[in-house]
């Protein structure tokens, strides 16, 4: 039915199963959907936020995609900057997670805000001394940059590339596509690094303070944000990489393009988290007691010890030294148990550093006689922050199946001939039939 | 948030360098683009990609 539309050499599945696939992650949208209205219309009192958690599990989830989503950066900066070759055969599919990422945090932010009507106040009434007007700013001129590099991704559909304006178009903005990968690197590491310095400038917050390098201008947490997206960015597009292969049931991108891919990534994790580690040490030792805590006070006596030692544990060591070593040691990278488990276990621990910045920063009581405090998301929230996963994989679906996401799929899945009618297990007659019924039958994908 | 324009808008560094980096990256944007857009229209006038398909 759709056939005309698929990329050439490539076989997708049937419209039935596709149309049904899609009902199904639908619904799960529409639950979303149906919660942001719940939010806008109502306001934020739908939300289990308070005077304590102004920030909560929304801009948990915005900083994860947005670290999940540096993906798309860090390795356009490594395909156009650096000049790493391989990576073109996934920089498309990069992009697109990054595309799903940033447009999600923005979708995010727009409930966030309570008031969206009034979004485009922080670019008029910029406050310059907030770290989050920075944010903004960058967050939206790299979403322009991403949409500029998906748009070729589109127009290179087998029926739009037809259209001589578009296959120009296209060819045009390959041409220049450095400078929009470079700029995209400049605004993500300020935007990155932005997003971390929110919790390191909080003097009030011992448990978020740190150091800052240049005077009073960027806590050590601007840099390791930056440095940690770098680093585990490309971890989640390896992972949805590998699970579209799973769900697909081919591969997609040759082992060359993932090792190198996830190689680079166990270096960038291993130094940042020792960086980390020297970060967590000093702030231990000498910047909160200079505070008055001590490091015990930010791990005990919460209730249930959701926030006890073993989160630090599970961020540093079990997230951050395995899986980088998991990534740098050929032989373990190039096992498949151990490549999975390393990049499912970097894309937690940078989960689980946004979460204890965010989240954990504002649960630690500040005062001797204040207690913890404890915060659970309402269902609305907890939809709305699934509504852009829900929304993130349709467009992936939809993007996989239309456009050449893939450079190396057709070469690694060669399509096999048809069949002959006559050793097909059918009735008789039943392909004379078809053809009588159709005046001609339908163009198969491989035919096209 | 513009000078000359914007009643809120003080010339100190703060302003330039928050606001001169936005326009910076927004400069860069706009031009590349209209270089892409210019320079496919005149591609397509001369036919260029017409023999594609």
């Amino acid at each position: 039915m759709d056939s005309a539309l698929i990329p050439n050499g490539v076989k997708r599945c049937s419209m039935g199963k596709f149309l049904l696939w899609n009902s199904i992650i639908g619904l799960v949208l529409l639950w979303g959907v149906f919660a942001l209205l719940l939010c806008w219309i109502k306001g934020l009192n739908q939300t289990n936020m308070n005077n304590a958690y102004g920030f909560a599990l929304w801009i948990w989830a915005d900083l994860a995609v947005i670290a999940l989503g540096g993906g798309a950066f860090f390795t356009g900066f490594l395909r156009y900057i650096v000049g790493k070759e391989e990576l073109k055969n996934i920089i498309n599919y990069a992009v697109l997670i990054g595309f799903i990422c940033y447009s999600a945090a923005q979708l995010i932010l727009g409930i966030d805000i309570g008031q969206p009507l009034r979004g485009w106040f922080i670019f008029w009434h910029a406050n310059i001394h907030s770290m989050l007007t920075e944010v903004a700013f960058c967050l939206s001129c790299y979403f322009i940059v991403l949409c500029i590099e998906y748009i070729p991704l589109i127009l290179e559909n087998r029926q739009t590339d037809k259209v001589p304006f578009f296959h120009n178009l296209t060819h045009n903005m390959h041409e220049v596509m450095a400078i929009f990968a470079a700029t995209g690197a400049f605004l993500s590491f300020f935007h990155q690094g932005s997003l971390g310095g929110v919790s390191g400038v909080l003097f009030g917050r011992p448990f978020g303070f740190r150091e800052h390098i240049f005077g009073t201008i960027w806590p050590y947490t601007f840099f390791l944000f930056t440095w940690s997206a770098a680093a585990c960015g490309p971890c989640f597009t390896i992972l949805v990489t590998k699970i579209t292969e799973k769900i697909a049931g081919k591969k997609l991108v040759k082992d060359n393009v993932i090792d190198l891919l996830a190689k680079i990534s166990g270096w960038m994790i291993l130094t940042y988290i020792i960086a980390k580690t020297a970060d967590t040490l000093y702030w231990a030792f000498v910047t909160a007691p200079s505070t008055g805590f001590i490091l015990a006070k930010f791990y005990t006596e919460n209730p249930g010890s959701v926030y006890g030692y073993w989160i630090l544990f599970l961020e540093i060591v079990i997230c951050g030294f395995v899986p980088a070593l998991f990534l740098i040691v050929k032989k373990w990278r190039r096992t498949p148990v151990l490549l999975w488990t390393a990049i499912i276990l970097a894309v937690i621990g940078v989960s689980l550093n946004r979460w204890v910045l965010v989240l954990q920063v504002l649960a630690v009581p500040v005062m001797p006689f204040t207690d913890w405090n404890i915060y659970f998301p309402s269902w609305q929230e907890i939809a709305t922050t699934i509504l852009p996963v829900a929304y993130g994989i349709l467009l992936i679906m939809i993007s996989y199946r239309y456009l050449p996401i893939f450079p190396q799929e057709a070469e690694l899945n060669p399509i096999e001939p048809e069949p002959e009618p006559e050793q097909e297990a059918k009735p008789e007659g039943k392909a004379e039939e078809i053809k009588t019924k159709a005046g001609e039958p339908e163009l198969k994908p491989a035919e096209a | 948030m513009l000078p000359f324009i914007s009643f809120e808008w003080v010339w100190d560094m703060g302003h330039l360098v928050f606001h001169g980096g936005l326009w910076y990256a927004l400069n860069i944007i706009g031009l590349a683009m209209t270089y892409c857009v210019l320079k496919t229209i005149y591609d397509t006038y001369k036919g260029k990609g017409a023999q594609h398909h």
